[in-house]
Parts: structure tokens; C-alpha cells; sequence
């Protein structure tokens, strides 16, 4: 065989593999995923979770554990499942850390300053928001997703956060929809989620919040969305702003009737 | 660990004769070791068989390299040890798990590759050494954020 | 100060499965700080004892297989690492 015909077979050879590669490439990760769910340290949050939880804090010397997550106070079982959801008590709307945030401030007196002087922590020590938040999260393994939609200021909530999430702005004139709007499109091998059609958002707010191995860290939903902001150069989005809740409570009713998997393990 | 000890012994003027509980043994040399071949010739392994009766469960490829789960089940008769190298990390030997009696020759881990790696595991059984390869691609996933 | 660690163990087609979770940084640049030894005890008796690397990952998660097994058996997992630094927990076959 000549040395140019041999170099032929070699790119033929090559280019078969090509299609072969992009579909057992997307099994073999889905498996890699499923693995690391079997496999993680997610767990570990959680138990740190009920430690604050339970811990009397403040200058009420109080612990969380009359927190009201729109169940009753202290009432934990399904109550992250059914959030986001309208609170009379404070005539807003709100994710699970707003409420958390809330008790923080009226359970246990704090300053709204104190409690979110560090909501978003790193691998060597997590935040507070970040254990209570898995800790929360776990206790509605199950459950399905049922987020607040009856509601008028509910109903405000998700056309506001649908509106946000195709609303180009920034100073790269992006919106969630430029990532997350069409389906087939990834970054380097991961998939991007249509995460406005019911069928993607699903497993999506079924595993948030979330561990991530890449960097060891547990991420919230508060962090999620202030993390995309940043990637698309807006500005900083306040914590538990009424936009960050607004597009939490748009993603949860899209994924609504989802069984609620907890707390979940992602790179 | 070793100076450890030493130091212990001389703080406490008596000789050790039994090592402390808390010193328990650490393969040095193994650990140490920069490539797969002197790992395994620290292990006593250097020329392992290779066996079909060892399964390695691990994707092909790896989302992220900080965590890659492996299971390993060895279904050699008297498997009395697991060792797992990760042939292109700077120190290949990232484990040796040994199975007493009451133990099943099985382990799942969770291990770090620095990139797209064979990965070996090291069955002892009967006295004897075997070899089974697995081939992990790790990828550098999504915008890092 | 170890942080906090979970351990489930479970009978499963006649055997015990074992799975457990550690907090510890496994570093890999220095100082370096990770765990070198995982032992395993099934009602008192070691049954598994493991030496590991700064390759394990962060915050380990292990699983192994005990022989037959019974529920309300003690397992015991403790770990070692290189700054002498130790925990271990104990619980029962559910």
C-alpha cells in the first residue's frame, strides 16, 4: 500500500468514529453523572445543615428551628419542594434563601447585613446559606416540584422571571435564553439546557442546589443565578433580589410536577 | 511517620516497642514512587497478569477530573488486596485497599485524574499478582463557572 | 477539628454494603493534608484496612463489601491522615 492511500485510510478511519463519538460520548457522561450522584459527599452538607438549624443564634439567642418555609413553623418535610411561594407575613415572594434569610433576621434577630455579610462560601468552608440550604433541600427529597402559582404576586413572580430570562441586557447584550434557549447547543461537553420548556427544566431544579466536584463546593440557587449574571457581565444581582427570586419561581413552575431528587452532585 | 515516632520516643524516654495505634503503615516508597512501573515494583507487583476476572465500573469519560468514581470487584478466588494506579498522575498510586477475612474483594472510590489516564488495578490472590486496564478520558467541562 | 462524617450500612443480597463519607481536604499542594489510612471493623474486627493517596478526592466517599452480615451488626470506619490527624464512626446494619 503507498504511503498517500494509507494516509487516506487513516482519515477515513478517523472520520467514521466522528458520528459513533458524539452519542456514546453522551451516554458515557450521563453515566459519569449518574455515578458521581451514587458516590458523593452531598450528604455531609446536609447533616452540617441541621447543626445551624438547630443552632440558637442572634442576639435572640434563637434557632432556626420555628422557621416558617410556608408549611408551619418548623415544618421541613416537601416545604423547598413548594418553593418558591407568596409569605404573608413579609407580602413577598420568596426562594428558599430569602426565607431563610427572613428567619435569620426575625427568629434569631439578626442584621440583615451580618447574615449575608458571606452567602456564597468555597470548598474549605462552606457558607451558612449553603449548609442550610442543602439541609432544607434534603428534607423534600420525593416530593414534587410544586412552587407557588396561584397567588397574584406569585403569578407576577413568573412572568417577571420568564421575562428576565429572554430580556438581553448587560454589556454583552445577553440573556439566559442566549445559552439557554436553543436545544442541541453545549459548552466544551456540556449540554445547555432549555430550561423555559418543562421537559429540561425538570431534571434541572430536580438537582439544585447542588454539590460540585470540580471544585468541591456546595452551589445554591442564589449563587447559580448570580454566577451566570456574572458570566454574562451584568451587575452583581442583590441577594435574594425580587429578579433572582422572580426567575427561581419561573424555572420551578416550568418544572413543576418533577419529583424533587435532592440536593444533587454536579462537575 | 517514622519521625514521628522516633521523636514520640524520645519525648516519652521509653522505647516503643509497639507502634503506637494511631501510626498505622504508609507505603512511602510506593506512594512515592513517580511512575506506574516503580510503583509496582514497590507493591512486589512488577509483573502483574492480566486477568478478565477483575471489573473495573467507571464511565469513559469523566465530566471533571477532580472526581472520578471507580469500582472495582475482583472475581479471582482469595483476592486478598486492590491496588489502583492512575498511570499519568505525577504519583500513580492513589490506593491499596487489603481485604481480610469478613471483607468482599470489592471497593468503590472516587479519585483524582489529572488527565485522560489508564487507569491499572492490581488484584493479589493466592499470593500472585494480576492487572486489569481501564482507559478514562477526562474532559474540561462547560464555562467555568 | 474533623469535620462531619456519614457511614450507611446495609445487607444487600446477603452481604453487608458499606458506604461512607468523609470531610478532609485531600490536598494535593502543600501542606499537603489528606488521609492515609481507612480501616474498617465489623463488630470489633478489622476487616478492611486501606492505605490511600492525595489522589482520592476530596471529601472521600467509599463503598465497600463485607461477607453475610446481620442487621443491628457494629461496623466501624475510622481514618488516618498525615497530621495524625483522625475520626471514626460507628453504627449499626440497618
Amino acid at each position: 500500500m503507498t504511503r498517500l492511500s494509507r494516509i487516506g485510510l487513516f482519515f477515513v478511519g478517523a472520520l467514521a468514529c466522528v458520528p459513533l463519538v458524539a452519542q456514546d460520548a453522551k451516554k458515557e457522561i450521563q453515566r459519569y453523572q449518574q455515578m458521581i450522584a451514587e458516590g458523593s459527599p452531598v450528604e455531609l452538607f446536609e447533616l452540617g445543615g441541621e447543626e445551624l438549624w438547630k443552632k440558637p443564634q442572634g442576639p435572640n439567642s434563637a434557632s432556626l428551628e420555628k422557621c416558617d418555609l410556608g408549611l408551619g413553623p418548623g415544618v421541613l418535610k416537601s416545604a423547598y419542594a413548594r418553593l418558591p411561594r407568596y409569605f404573608k407575613d413579609a407580602d413577598r415572594v420568596m426562594d428558599l434563601e430569602s426565607r431563610l434569610l427572613h428567619c435569620m433576621t426575625t427568629l434569631q434577630g439578626r442584621s440583615r447585613e451580618e447574615a449575608t455579610r458571606r452567602v456564597f462560601g468555597n470548598e474549605n468552608q462552606p457558607s451558612e446559606m449553603e449548609y442550610l440550604s442543602a439541609y432544607v433541600a434534603g428534607q423534600s427529597r420525593g416530593f414534587k416540584l410544586a412552587a407557588g402559582a396561584a397567588h397574584p404576586k406569585e403569578k407576577e413572580a413568573y412572568q417577571l422571571g420568564k421575562a428576565l430570562y429572554f430580556h438581553r441586557a448587560g454589556a454583552w447584550d445577553m440573556s439566559c435564553a442566549s445559552c439557554h434557549g436553543d436545544e442541541g447547543k453545549r459548552i466544551r461537553m456540556q449540554e445547555l439546557p432549555v430550561l423555559y420548556k418543562p421537559q429540561f427544566a425538570r431534571p434541572i431544579m430536580a438537582t439544585w442546589p447542588a454539590y460540585r466536584v470540580s471544585n468541591s463546593q456546595f452551589k445554591t440557587m442564589q449563587w447559580r443565578i448570580n454566577d451566570c449574571y456574572r458570566q454574562m457581565r451584568y451587575p452583581e444581582p442583590t441577594f435574594a433580589s425580587d429578579a433572582t427570586v422572580a426567575l427561581t419561581a419561573f424555572l420551578t413552575v416550568t418544572a413543576a410536577g418533577e419529583p424533587y431528587r435532592g440536593p444533587g452532585t454536579k462537575r | 511517620m517514622d519521625t514521628i515516632r522516633r521523636s514520640l520516643a524520645a519525648a516519652l524516654g521509653v522505647l516503643l516497642v509497639k507502634p503506637l495505634a494511631a501510626l498505622a503503615a504508609w507505603n512511602n516508597q510506593a506512594f512515592g514512587a513517580k511512575s506506574a512501573a516503580d510503583a509496582l515494583k514497590s507493591l512486589g507487583a512488577s509483573t502483574p497478569a492480566p486477568s478478565k476476572e477483575i471489573a473495573i465500573e467507571a464511565p469513559q469519560i469523566a465530566e471533571n477530573g477532580a472526581v472520578v468514581p471507580i469500582e472495582i470487584t475482583s472475581h479471582l478466588p482469595g483476592t486478598t488486596s486492590i491496588a489502583v494506579l492512575i498511570e499519568k498522575n505525577p504519583f500513580p498510586l492513589a490506593g491499596k485497599f487489603d481485604f481480610k477475612e469478613g471483607a468482599l474483594p470489592f471497593v468503590k472510590l472516587n479519585v483524582k485524574m489529572g488527565e485522560s489516564s489508564d487507569v491499572r488495578v492490581i488484584a493479589v490472590a493466592g499470593g500472585r499478582h494480576y492487572v486489569a486496564t481501564k482507559e478514562i478520558k477526562v474532559t474540561i467541562g462547560g464555562c467555568g463557572g | 477539628m474533623a469535620g462531619p462524617m456519614k457511614m450507611r450500612a446495609t445487607i444487600l443480597g446477603g452481604n453487608t454494603e458499606v458506604r461512607v463519607l468523609i470531610t478532609h481536604p485531600m490536598t494535593t499542594v502543600q501542606p499537603l493534608h489528606f488521609i492515609q489510612n481507612v480501616t474498617v471493623k465489623h463488630n470489633g474486627r478489622t476487616v478492611v484496612e486501606s492505605e490511600i493517596s492525595q489522589a482520592v478526592s476530596r471529601n472521600p466517599v467509599f463503598s465497600f463489601r463485607l461477607k453475610g452480615g446481620a442487621k443491628g451488626d457494629r461496623i466501624e470506619v475510622s481514618w488516618l491522615d498525615n497530621k495524625g490527624e483522625s475520626n471514626k464512626i460507628e453504627s449499626a446494619v440497618a
